[in-house]
């Protein structure tokens, strides 16, 4: 019965090539819009470590200025993520901050190069779940000791050493010798979630350091640094007594009980700090998982957000459109209701066969949004550039393709709810007269 | 002649849904249309906003030296010099950091040295006494900084610079004055005691961030932090910037070689970076306005075509009764204008709503009272031209039609 009914829907559409012709192409754009808008929504605003989301947090300290700030910095002082590493609570901690500086390579025909790197702490590593493809991490005594010890990016790897494994090989960084201890996998998290300050869309770092070294080289820092109070002084020790936030913190905190725990020795801390003059604004600590703290700092830019609303709308008069042409198609075939009506066919079997029909439009006008969507979405890439990071991960992916099907054709059947209803209780006899 | 206003409002009543189902199509249509259009004209007049440069003829080199030899003082007055001394360049400064290119540094600014008040956000550039001519900046009283005013500092901390060239917008702020020339003179006082005074007020120099309140806040103090990561600004003669650009760092490197030049890029390439999610939207937005146009004259032809061929007895018998061609005309004209009227009613309603919503959520201004309006004209414009062809081929209806079949 169900080809019979496929067939009816393929003879209906041969009959009313224009119409038909029309509404796939209706179908088909408000749902291709929707789904490049869902695409970008997806993979910006999507979660991007599923598996311990919820075990990460971001610590937030409130040492603002407590004449003019309303929120809390978005980073930590230095003295703050120090303080907060040397009480050790038992868990997965890091500090991080990006850093700039150059990479001599050892083969004479490269030019020296810049590259943006990452200083972090040892359990950097393990609590990201950062895939390495040679060797590893370093342990806490390369922090304590400042081992220089260096793990490469996939690409960094391959274009000093041509891919190969170059875990123990040297690499001259800032003018002194590292060895290699990990190369990672390819690795760039979408949002960039363990630091959405300085760019969530960015590649990832080239390379990654234990961050002890950037104070005591004084590599040049090259992510975000706030001051709200005056530095007292001049100089790197000056610069790191401040009020200034430029490092991110993160703690992986299994459970509820750790939580509370954590989040009552942050604020113990911070009563502490508060007798010495520092922390004047009102106890406001807070910890985010890491969706709480994409949602905190709008990782999903306004533009996605604007276009989102803009889409559902586009898809509403698409839809609306296909109504009132499924509308116009169904009453047209009202003789050929009737004729079926007089000789027996149910009311129930004609509701069917033209709910196969309305699915049948949605169906081809989901795979005509998904062809063009495909396009819409090569287009994005172009219009955002070859620089941005965002364009690599701009692809159709499985669960968008069968929702938006889904979605095509469910919604084309709703919209042919009325129609369906319509044709479905004409009166024969007044058609059959008509012939 | 009167018009046909109540029979079609009748007929329309007795096909309610076909006539709804287009009203609505175009309210939504309007609402996305007239904001998508809005969107697009205050994207386009940020990303219009002159720099206060001579752009078109700018361009940067980013470089860092290395090497323990690395005398980034000595070498910077050679590289400046061998610049200047170029043909095809008219000017070259160093400069702390590139206008529009997002990144630098910002800084509050206070008329007391008591920095528990509230202070003036301003960007910074740390530059050298030729700055206003290499910007090609148009100053509007004062003057700029001559040789001796250039201060050179080795350690991160507040400036050692005790003068300063201000923006008009970040005067008129933080003076709180329309008179530029009253500024002059003027002490400021930045964060770690440091204090500038006024010396010259320039019509415009944007901040490094485009998208912040204080973009037309600027503040240009002599000053040269060696800490070798360094940013030169070039002005060539016009038409010679793509030649400049390609021998820069050839002469550069050939001037002193152990160093790493991180980028050669001009001001416009730079602008167009920092601006290019803006300008992919405007040119998303086109395209949805565009698809929405077409999608709802699709609409508007096919329902006009099947309430037309529903009617070809009625049409048939009112032009066997008299009615002239232009007469059918003006009816399917007017009962397409009737249903649009209400379409662009609703639409009002919705494009507002949706605009509240934007500004209230998205940081943006409201929508100027003439945007509705004109797109409501618009619409019912566009919904007389969709109704045109199938009008028309009504009007072909022959008056014998209306005796074929019963």
């Amino acid at each position: 019965m169900l080809f019979y009914y496929l067939r009816l829907s393929a003879l209906s559409y041969r009959r009313n090539p224009v119409l038909s012709t029309l509404m796939v192409l209706a179908v088909g754009i408000g749902i291709s819009a929707y789904m490049i808008v869902y695409t970008l929504n997806y993979t910006m605003g999507g979660d991007p470590i599923p598996h311990k989301s919820d075990q990460l947090f971001h610590v937030q300290l409130d040492s603002g200025n407590p004449n003019t700030d309303t929120d809390a910095p978005d980073q930590l002082t230095y003295l703050d993520a120090m303080a907060l590493l040397r009480a050790d609570r038992g868990y997965r901690e890091t500090a991080s901050s990006k850093f700039s500086s150059i990479v001599e390579p050892q083969n004479p025909e490269l030019r020296p190069f810049t590259f943006i790197g990452r200083g972090v702490y040892a359990d950097f590593f393990s609590m990201f779940d950062v895939p390495f493809q040679y060797g590893r991490g370093w342990d806490e005594s390369a922090d304590a000791d400042l081992q220089q010890v260096v793990v490469l990016s996939r690409v960094l790897n391959e274009r000093l050493f041509g891919g190969a494994n170059s875990v123990g090989e040297n690499v001259s960084i800032a003018g002194d010798s590292w060895r290699v201890i990990g190369v990672l996998q390819e690795w760039n998290p979408v949002p960039k979630f363990y630091d959405v300050n300085n760019g969530p869309f960015d590649n990832g770092e080239e390379l990654y350091i234990p961050w002890p070294h950037l104070v005591a080289r004084e590599l040049p820092r090259s992510g975000n640094t706030n001051c709200w109070k005056s530095i007292g002084g001049t100089g790197i020790e000056a610069f790191l007594n401040s009020e200034c936030v430029w490092l991110q913190y993160w703690v992986e905190l299994p459970d509820r009980d750790s939580q509370i725990e954590y989040l009552q020795f942050l604020d113990n801390y911070v009563a502490e700090q508060k007798t010495f003059g520092r922390f004047e604004r009102p106890m406001n600590n807070a910890l985010y998982d890491v969706n709480e703290w994409l949602v905190k700092e709008e990782v999903v830019p306004d533009e996605t957000r604007i276009l989102s609303m803009l889409a559902i709308m586009l898809l509403a008069v698409c839809l609306l459109n296909t109504i009132g042409l499924l509308l116009a198609k169904f009453l047209g075939k009202s003789a050929e209701l009737g004729v079926r009506q007089a000789l027996g066919a149910h009311k129930g079997s004609l509701f069917v066969q033209h709910v196969i029909e309305a699915g049948f439009i949605g169906l081809l006008g989901g795979l005509l949004g998904l062809l063009l969507a495909s396009y819409g979405l090569e287009g994005v890439k172009l219009l955002l550039g070859n620089q941005l990071m965002i364009t690599d991960w701009i692809q159709l992916n499985v669960p968008v393709v069968i929702t938006t099907m889904v979605l095509a054709v469910v919604a084309t059947i709703i919209a042919g709810l009325y129609p369906i209803w319509r044709a479905c209780t004409i009166n024969p006899a007044l058609h059959l007269k008509a012939q | 002649m009167t018009l046909d206003t109540g029979p079609i409002l009748r007929a329309l009543l007795r096909n309610k849904l076909g006539a709804a189902l287009i009203a609505l199509q175009i309210a939504f249509t309007m609402t996305v249309i007239v904001n998508a259009i809005f969107i697009i004209n205050e994207r386009n007049r940020l990303m219009d906003r002159p720099s206060g440069m001579e752009d078109e003829n700018l361009f940067y080199v980013a470089m860092v030296g290395f090497g323990d030899d690395y005398n980034e003082e000595v070498i910077l007055n050679d590289d400046l010099a061998l610049l200047r001394g170029t043909s095809g360049i008219v000017n070259a400064s160093v400069i702390s950091s590139i206008p529009v290119s997002g990144g630098g540094s910002s800084t509050g600014a206070r008329l007391t040295p008591d920095e528990t008040t509230p202070s003036t956000g301003t960007a910074i550039y740390r530059s050298d006494e030729q700055v206003l001519d290499t910007l090609n900046l148009e100053l509007i009283a004062g003057e700029g900084f001559t040789a001796t005013d250039m201060r050179l500092r080795h350690e991160q901390g507040p400036t050692i610079a005790n003068k300063a060239i201000i923006t008009r917008a970040l005067a008129e702020d933080l003076f709180a004055t329309e008179d530029v020339n009253s500024v002059l003179g003027q002490t400021m006082y930045l964060p770690g005691n440091a204090t500038v005074q006024v010396v010259g007020v320039v019509e415009a120099l944007q901040a490094p961030w485009p998208t912040s309140d204080l973009v037309e806040r600027s503040t240009i103090v002599p000053e040269n932090f060696l800490d070798t990561f360094t940013y030169i600004m070039v002005r060539t003669e016009p038409g010679q910037l793509d030649r400049m650009m390609g021998e820069v760092e050839e002469l550069l490197v050939a001037n002193y070689p152990d160093r790493v030049i991180r980028a050669v890029r001009s001001m416009t390439e730079t602008r167009a970076e920092v601006y290019r999610v803006d300008s992919a939207l405007t040119t998303i937005l086109w395209v949805v306005v565009a698809t929405l146009i077409v999608i709802n004259c699709m609409g508007i032809v096919g329902l006009a075509v099947f309430s037309i061929n529903r009617r070809r007895k009625q049409i048939g018998t009112r032009r066997a009764l008299g009615a002239t061609r232009f007469a059918i005309l003006r009816y399917f004209l007017l009962e397409n204008f009737m249903i649009s009227a209400v379409g662009v009613t609703i639409g009002a309603v919705l494009t507002l709503t949706l605009s509240i919503v934007l500004t209230l959520n998205f940081n943006m201004p409201a929508m100027a009272w003439y945007y509705t309006p004109v797109g409501a004209a618009a619409l019912l414009l566009v919904g007389q031209i969709a109704a045109l062809g199938p009008s028309t081929r009504a009007t072909r209806v022959t008056p014998a039609t209306a005796t074929r079949t019963v």
